[in-house]
């Protein structure tokens, strides 16, 4: 019997990802250089794994209290202090949770009526479209550019806003394209805030320390008149090198966290108990560890960026997260027929940029979460391939 | 301009490096790399390259002794004396004056226990001022110049995650 057709419609209604096929492909060939990895390839820093198996050694092996352990609150709010310059308080606006995805998810269904809209700025991570979707609201696209270093635009921002609009996400530094919104880009934003009190954002800062031009993460949340109406989206997975442990935060005004916690109460009770206990051993010592990484990746960033140049493809200087994002275009094939073609014929991975959204088209994402040696090797192959192409090699 | 600490934990951790592809992993230029570098061994900052061997993978036999050796200090010459008298002999791979129950650690390397046994008893003991000595032979390596001898490199992330 099928059943597809009792799916729920907005459930059927979100397309499966653009690049399915690319997936499978790239899953089933064998010595693949993976350059298409959103993970960091570090493993999580040795001290933060042992205060995890110390939490076990030691028996808390049970719920925590919903918001999550208060000194893991707490350490989260003395570190948002600490880098951001901003305060939140532990009892009543943090709220620990599983992954910045859990908060994504929170955030759609806690602010979305049906109908609403939210505006998403492309190219973007996946998840916020199918997020707001599943929640019955109707995400809005705001493009961004090359030309305009992939940042939002205010004018371009204000152009999709209508009575219907709720909030906003904003994902810097990107994944995809590696763009970050310094304090000043933030300020034009905020400009348009202001002219528009009822509407939130979302401020996706997975990727925050991974800046490379910036010391310290610049955020909307920074600015005092409109801090209420941000929430903040953050956690371990990409700066400490810890997807695995599911562990993020939200954070923002306390009707709006109370508002996300009633939810997160009834559908996942607590965010893993081991993983509390871990970011707390992060945030007090393992800083360190962040900046050594960051350096790491600063490096291959150099490397890619130069790499690009060699191969000859046109990318705008990445500053944030680990990812590049080239045009392939003037090349003859779509985003998705350069990787296929790519992987199969030189045997690396990237993803193609319409994964991102429909104005990704025309580029590819390529990730530096990988060890130095791959991405030399990959760098190489890709400046073949594209020679290769422009002679004609993979003309149908 | 060159960061001098970034371009010295670089090459720390690997020497195989030119000075090109340091140049770009740096941001810098290549003239700027190797005028550094150049800078780095006038200043005796950087003393040599080296090659870390697993030498229990090779053919070659070879014992390598960490050695304590007890002194009495000598008049206006301290320790050094002596510790500048035993890093004369190429086998003795490292030697530090550290604190505690004795006073110099020879990390000594030679062909076979009988070699080490007899540098020690005819070479170290009957020096002036060595008051005594005591000899460690290393019986596996699990971990040397911070780096693992078995190490686990897989990579066991998907192949893609957006
Ligand atoms: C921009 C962005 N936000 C959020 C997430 C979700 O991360 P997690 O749920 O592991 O915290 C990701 C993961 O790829 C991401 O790239």
């Amino acid at each position: 019997m099928d059943y597809s057709d009792k799916i729920s419609d907005v459930v059927k209604k979100v397309p499966p990802s653009a690049i399915r096929r690319f997936f499978d492909l790239a899953n089933e060939m064998k010595d693949v250089i993976s350059l298409s990895i959103g993970e960091p390839d570090f493993v999580t820093p040795w001290n933060v794994r042992e205060a995890g198996i110390n939490s076990l050694v030691d028996g808390y092996t049970h719920y925590s209290p919903n918001a999550g352990y208060i000194d893991s609150r707490k350490a989260i709010s003395k570190y948002i202090s600490d880098r951001y310059g901003v305060d939140y308080d532990p009892n009543g606006e943090i709220l620990i949770t599983v992954g910045g995805s859990e908060g994504l998810d929170l955030v759609a269904r806690a602010l979305i009526n049906p109908g609403d809209e939210v505006i998403i700025v492309e190219p973007c991570f996946v998840a916020y479209k199918a997020t707001v979707a599943f929640a019955h609201g109707v995400p809005v696209v705001v493009e961004t550019k090359p030309e305009n270093d992939f940042k939002l635009q205010p004018e371009e921002l204000e152009a999709k806003i209508t009575d219907k609009t709720k909030y906003i996400i904003l994902g810097y530094p990107s994944n995809p394209t590696g763009a970050i919104m310094t304090k000043e880009d933030l300020s034009k934003i905020r400009d348009v805030l202001l002219k528009h009190p009822d509407i939130f954002v979302i401020s996706d800062e997975l990727y925050a320390e991974l800046n490379y031009v910036e010391d310290k993460p610049s955020s909307l949340v920074q600015f005092e008149d409109i801090k209420d109406r941000v929430i903040m989206i953050n956690g371990f997975s990409k700066s400490f090198a810890m997807t695995g442990w599911r562990l993020g935060y939200v954070l923002g005004n306390r009707s709006l966290v109370a508002a996300v916690t009633k939810i997160h109460q009834y559908c996942i009770m607590c965010s893993p108990s081991m993983s509390q206990f871990a970011i707390i051993d992060a945030l007090k010592n393992g800083l360190s560890y962040v900046d050594e990484m960051k350096d790491e990746y600063n490096h291959r960033r150099r490397v890619i960026i130069q790499g690009l140049k060699d191969a000859g493809l046109e990318c705008f200087t990445p500053s944030g997260a680990f990812y590049a994002f080239p045009s392939i275009k003037g090349l003859g094939l779509s985003s998705e027929e350069f990787c296929e073609t790519f992987l199969r014929e030189k045997h690396v991975a990237i993803v193609p940029g319409n994964a991102f959204g429909e104005c990704g088209e025309g580029y590819v994402r390529i990730s530096y979460a990988a060890s130095m040696e791959s991405i030399n090797t990959a760098m190489e192959r890709l400046a073949e391939f594209v020679k290769e192409l422009k002679e004609g090699k993979y003309n149908a | 301009m060159v960061n001098r600490m970034e371009l010295l934990k670089l090459i720390k951790n690997n020497a195989k490096l030119c000075p090109r592809e340091i140049a770009v992993m740096l941001g810098t230029t290549e003239e700027d790399v190797q005028a550094e570098l150049k800078a780095l061994s006038d200043e005796g900052i950087i003393l040599g390259y080296t090659t870390q061997i697993n030498w229990e993978k090779t053919e070659k036999e070879s014992v390598i002794a960490m050695i304590e050796v007890k002194l009495s200090p000598m008049r206006n010459r301290g320790y050094d004396h002596i510790a500048n008298l035993l890093c004369k002999y190429d086998k003795v791979a490292s030697c530090y004056l550290v604190s505690g129950d004795y006073d110099l650690m020879l990390i000594y390397e030679d062909d076979n226990l009988r070699e080490v046994a007899s540098f020690v008893s005819e070479k170290i003991a009957p020096l002036e001022g060595v008051l005594s000595t005591k000899t460690h032979f290393i019986l596996k390596k699990y971990k040397i110049d911070g780096i693992v001898s078995d190490r686990n490199d897989n990579d066991d992330r998907q192949t893609v995650i957006l």
